[in-house]
């Protein structure tokens, strides 16, 4: 029962919400706090609960909801799995401590707009959790519904073409995603009875072409979700109009579904088809990460910029994941997590600038470092971290993914690695531009940041740093399933070109 | 051997420096001192270890400490260790001895300033980090404190970031440095790939078995990672502006310490350029263009900063040059690097003073005959200008002369041409410090009537003496019976290798002696009596070009800045109009013509992709209620 309790909570939480007046907005925000808070905790007891020398799923649970078509409620976890619910738990209570005044001015009421954030964290631990691929596709579409509303209610700008936008992409992946399982469906159906499993469906026999196409439908849906050029353009656009909270929701988890399903939908459930087009996608991950960051160079805006980054390190992700190494795999699902982190806190941080600014443009900052240092060095390390400095987290991971691919892919990471030199320009231009220089007229009494907005960062700031210099816990829970992963798409580490010696 | 106290060197400046930081204004008044003493007990904590070192029977004197499991995953195992040797001690006992020396040169110099405690947080953030980049065991390990201290220069070269080209100068050491990382990280990777392995020992465990080409990669690699920490061609040009951070900063990080990490780099790595012979010939030849290069700018530059910056260059070509030369040079490099550390530390202190003395000035040619006014600083200033031209007994004679010799022992026409470049450096180092010593010591006084030249205070001239000390004893004191080059050889020269000797030394000094007579002369005659105190524009092509930093930063802007910001703009362009277009040219076509694409902005098409969305649920909602 772990799973769908921890799963429950937070639509627990907005039954309560719901009951309350619409008037009662300070006790709306704090019982949705409470309430992710809880299902955080719920989550780290699980966590610690979870054996990390077990192979296969844990607290995995099974029933039967439609028979006939052989559709099971049915979930568990993996190392994978586990993780990206724990980045998913602790993102929404610091969202929503970060964020605490962005529900209001939307089109909607700040009730609705609390409703709406757990029952999205409900479907985000549905979608890691599901180990039924009907049920895994009802929370992959379900998560539309609360994230458009999200968007186009409470964000800014043109927001609502921007929902659209959003909605129109996933749904035609959803929709390609769809026939792949029926088609999927049929397979199973004539060889080993109708089912849904994960685990079953991974011994099925499929000829070559079949598998190749059953294996774009998933995979367009997920290149869709984690933007992999050229499917990246709503990206940008919905970073832009969503509040810092959803955006971080978004970038931080929601595109995670994206490279998780690319693993567990793609790699595990067709390793052949995954063979075949391996050489496609690291190419398109390597345009992505290259394209990403030269456009986030360019951009004006420090929303978009932070979006145009994240297709930079999805693009790492990807190439980590098809890699088809323990490194590249490890490297990746670590980067997932790592990216969470400090993608929330440059929007947390680029949030707090412009409502105190009431500007996103990037030059209508300078000279922050001396009137809001804390405000600034949160941004610094935010930045720094983006960029991967050795001793912050996303180090670790964007190196195993690098390590990884030369290993199999010499020249994609040699052209990947450029990234981490533009990398350093995109970062460190706004911060140039908003830190540092004499202090723009208009901005010598900002505020800095107050101590519920110190509170909200200071988590996540200790996990980047913490994890830079000892990564060992998310590692010894990511490992055993990236070897999983590897073994079963049917491939081995290459070994060391110079044998000998033990060490 | 094992030991259990190097963990210290990293952690008590990086926990000071923490707390520094976190504590904010609190400390201020005495995060200064409290970093100080921290240093210094860094210092100690070198000199217990040293002496210890040295009592230990030699194949017994590297220890290691091995903190935690930092990265496993598969067959990728990096430990969090630390690597104490002959090599790393002498790097130790530098960083903290200079690094605590300027320390208490900066409590005076930095007094003034409202951000007094930031600086010395940044400082011991350094301190550290150069520790760890020095006592790493492998080249993770070293990499985070490779770029850790690249982001205290950055944060240091900017402290005065209210101004935007500061600022500038900050970004442009940072992301030129990260070209030098991506040769780290590809080096990296090779070394996994080949050996399966990233730490020192176990690369050269297995070094033999490794093919000339995937070495030959792997140096090249790391020669570019050098050539970037190291302000060495083509990466160089961020080290002239590097000196809009505080002089203190300039003198450790951006003369004695930080920019000798590829000397470091090269010699740890000394296994793999042994059997990489190609490898070896492209480092000689980085050290040998940049020594020149740097030492040409050093004749141009009227900043006094720039002009020891441009000399830095030149002397960690001079480096580089000899790590070239394998086990024949790695001493005499490390050995002209400690010796550096004295004497351009001294200097850039000494130049430090003179504009504490002067109003922040930094025009050599607005100072003139200080020698009346700053007694001290001229003496140590001066002692650093004999050291560095290289006039015997001081420090650069030794170290210098040496490593022209090795340049020229390398043989044949490949020797005549190196030795001939690093004794044609030696005479423009020789003219470049003359003009730098007549223009701001001697001659007639240029400066403006409300300037008040004066010398500055014990605690500023005191570090500057002990480092004058250096400046002469530290040369004869490694050189003498063989000193330091026995001292090392268990790390860079395990083969005992024969040396050749092409010159028999007498005559290699006997020629660098003249080229520094020579030099000299050339400087008395041009700098000698009145100056004026506007530079002479009336110039040639070359001195122009020399002015120009030799044209480094427009070769930058023509071959990457501008052609990069127009591949941005065109990459803009192309995502808005041509990705996104097509997307929305599809979308369009798909719901119905161009009226669609009207539709969208107006927002019924929301409301028909909403029509979408609910009836698939209720599609599904009525398949789950049919069955149950």
């Amino acid at each position: 029962m772990t799973l769908t309790i921890i799963g429950a909570l937070p639509l627990f939480g907005a039954l309560l919400i719901a009951l309350l007046g619409n008037s009662q907005k300070e006790n709306i925000k704090k019982l949705a706090l409470l309430t992710t808070a809880l299902t955080f905790a719920a989550t780290v007891v699980a966590a610690l609960n979870f054996e990390i020398d077990r192979p296969g799923f844990q607290f995995v649970e099974k029933y039967s909801w439609i028979p006939p078509l052989g559709v099971n409620f049915q979930v568990g976890v993996d190392g994978i799995s586990l993780i990206l619910i724990l980045l998913s738990t602790i993102l929404v209570p610091v969202v929503i401590l970060a964020g605490w005044n962005e529900s209001e001015g939307g089109r909607f009421s700040v009730k609705t707009f609390y409703i709406l954030m757990l029952v999205l964290e409900t479907m985000m631990i549905g979608v890691f959790a599901a180990t039924d691929v009907f049920l895994f596709y009802i929370f992959f579409e379900a998560m539309l519904v609360p994230v458009y509303f999200l968007i186009g209610g409470y964000g800014s700008g043109a927001r609502q073409a921007a929902a659209v936008k959003f909605l129109l992409y996933s749904l035609f992946g959803g929709l390609l995603m769809l026939a792949s399982i029926i088609g999927l469906y049929v397979i199973s159906s004539n060889q080993i009875g109708r089912t849904f499993d994960i685990e079953a469906l991974q011994t099925l026999k499929i000829d070559s072409l079949t598998e190749n196409l059953l294996f774009l439908g998933f995979f367009i849906a997920f290149a869709i979700k984690a933007p992999l050029w050229p499917l990246h353009t709503w990206l940008p656009d919905a970073a832009k109009s969503a509040t810092p909270g959803t955006s971080i929701l978004l970038l931080g988890v929601l595109d995670k579904v994206g490279t998780f399903g690319m693993i567990r939908y793609g790699v595990e459930l067709f390793p052949n088809a995954s063979k075949t087009f391996t050489p496609l996608i690291i190419t398109l991950a390597v345009i992505s990460i290259i394209y990403g960051a030269i456009l986030a160079i360019g951009q004006k805006d420090i929303e978009s910029l932070i979006a145009f980054t994240s297709i930079s390190h999805f693009g790492f992700i990807t190439m980590g994941i098809f890699a088809m190494t323990t490194h590249g795999n490890s490297g990746a699902t670590l980067y997932m997590l790592n990216h969470g982190f400090s993608t929330a806190a440059l929007f947390m941080t680029a949030g707090w600038m412009i409502s105190r600014r009431g500007s996103s443009t990037i030059a209508d900052f300078g000279g922050l470092q001396r009137v809001t240092p804390i405000l600034a060095w949160s941004f610094f390390i935010a930045g720094l971290s983006s960029l991967a400095l050795p001793g912050l987290s996303s180090f670790v991971s964007e190196f195993l993914v690098l390590v990884g691919t030369y290993t199999r892919y010499p020249v994609a990471a040699i052209i990947g690695t450029i990234g981490i030199i533009l990398a350093a320009l995109y970062i460190l231009i706004p911060v140039q531009k908003a830190l540092h220089g004499p202090t723009t007229p208009g901005n010598e009494n900002l505020p800095d940041l107050n101590k519920r907005e110190i509170i909200a960062i200071a988590p996540i700031i200790a996990l980047i740093i913490g994890l830079g210099f000892y990564p060992k816990p998310a590692l010894d829970v990511i490992n055993p399933a990236a070897k999983a992963t590897i073994t079963k798409a049917g491939f081995t580490d290459p070994a060391p070109v110079v044998k000998g010696g033990d060490k | 051997m094992t030991s259990s106290n190097l963990v210290y060197f990293v952690a008590l400046p990086l926990f000071s420096s923490a707390l520094l930081m976190l504590l904010g204004r609190k400390a201020d008044k005495w995060g200064h001192v409290f970093a100080t003493l921290v240093s210094a007990s860094t210092f100690f904590i070198g000199v217990f270890e040293f002496l210890a070192m040295r009592d230990r029977a030699v194949e017994m004197r590297a220890v290691t400490q091995k903190l935690f499991t930092w990265i496993s995953v598969g067959d990728f195992q990096v430990d969090a260790a630390l690597l104490l040797d002959q090599l790393s001690i002498s790097f130790v006992l530098l960083i903290t001895g200079v690094g605590t020396l300027i320390h208490v040169y900066s409590i005076t110099y930095m007094s003034h300033d409202r951000d007094r405690r930031r600086f010395f947080a940044y400082l011991n953030f350094f301190i550290a980090s150069m520790l760890l980049l020095v006592l790493g065991d492998s080249y993770l390990n070293l990499y985070v404190g490779w770029e850790g201290v690249g982001l205290a220069s950055y944060l240091l070269i900017g402290f005065w970031n209210q101004k935007p080209e500061y600022a500038t100068a900050a970004k442009k050491a940072f992301v030129m440095n990260r070209v030098g990382d991506f040769g780290l990280s590809i080096a990296i990777m090779i070394a996994f790939a080949t050996f399966g392995s990233v730490s020192f020992a176990g690369i050269e465990e297995k070094v033999g078995g490794a093919s000339e080409t995937a070495l030959t990669a792997m140096g090249l690699m790391l020669l570019l990672a050098a050539t970037g920490k190291s302000a060495q061609f083509p990466l160089q040009a961020w080290l002239g502006d590097a000196m809009a951070g505080p002089t203190p900063v300039s003198a450790l990080i951006h003369a004695a310490t930080m920019v000798t990490a590829g000397v470091y780099l090269i010699t740890r790595s000394n296994f793999v350029f042994d059997a990489a012979p190609n490898a070896q010939l492209a480092v000689v030849i980085i050290g040998v263009i940049t020594l020149l290069f740097g030492a040409i700018i050093g004749t141009a530059k009227d900043d006094i900063k720039k002009a020891l910056a441009a000399s830095t260059m030149s002397q960690i070509g001079y480096m580089i040059l000899a790590t070239g030369f394998g086990p024949a040079g790695y001493a005499f490099a490390i050995m002209h690097l400690l010796t550096h550390g004295f004497f351009k530390a001294g200097m850039f202190l000494g130049a430090g003073s003179v504009m504490h003395g002067m109003s922040d000035e930094v025009n050599m040619r607005r100072y003139g005959g200080l020698a009346k006014f700053m007694p001290i600083t001229t003496i140590t200033f001066g002692l650093g200008y004999l050291a560095i031209i290289g006039v015997p007994p001081f420090a650069g004679y030794y170290s210098k002369d040496k490593i022209i010799e090795t340049a020229f022992n390398a043989g044949g026409l490949q020797g005549i041409i190196f030795g001939g470049a690093a004794l044609l450096g030696a005479i423009i180092t020789a003219f470049y410090m003359t003009r730098v010593m007549l223009l701001t010591f001697f001659g007639n006084k240029r400066w403006a009537d409300d300037a008040h030249p004066h010398e500055s205070p014990f605690l500023m001239w005191a570090p500057m003496a002990v480092l004058a000390v250096g400046s002469v004893a530290s040369g004869y004191l490694l050189y003498s019976g063989k000193a330091f080059v026995t001292w090392l050889a268990p790390v860079v020269d395990k083969h005992k290798h024969e040396h050749v000797e092409f010159l028999p030394p007498i005559v290699v000094s006997i020629l660098a002696v003249t080229a520094v007579v020579i030099g000299v002369s050339i400087a008395l005659l041009k700098y000698r009596g009145e100056q004026a105190s506007e530079a002479p524009s009336d110039v040639n092509i070359f001195t122009r070009a020399a002015r120009r930093d030799l044209l480094q930063d427009d070769a930058n802007e023509f071959m990457f800045m501008r052609p990069g910001q127009k591949l941005t703009s065109a990459l803009l362009a192309t995502d808005e109009k041509v990705i996104d277009g097509t997307v929305r040219g599809v979308g369009a076509t798909m719901l119905g013509s161009a009226r669609g694409m009207r539709k969208l902005q107006s927002g019924y098409v929301r409301n028909y992709a909403l029509l979408i969305l609910i009836g698939a649920l209720l599609i599904l909602g009525t398949i789950w209620v049919v069955t149950l």
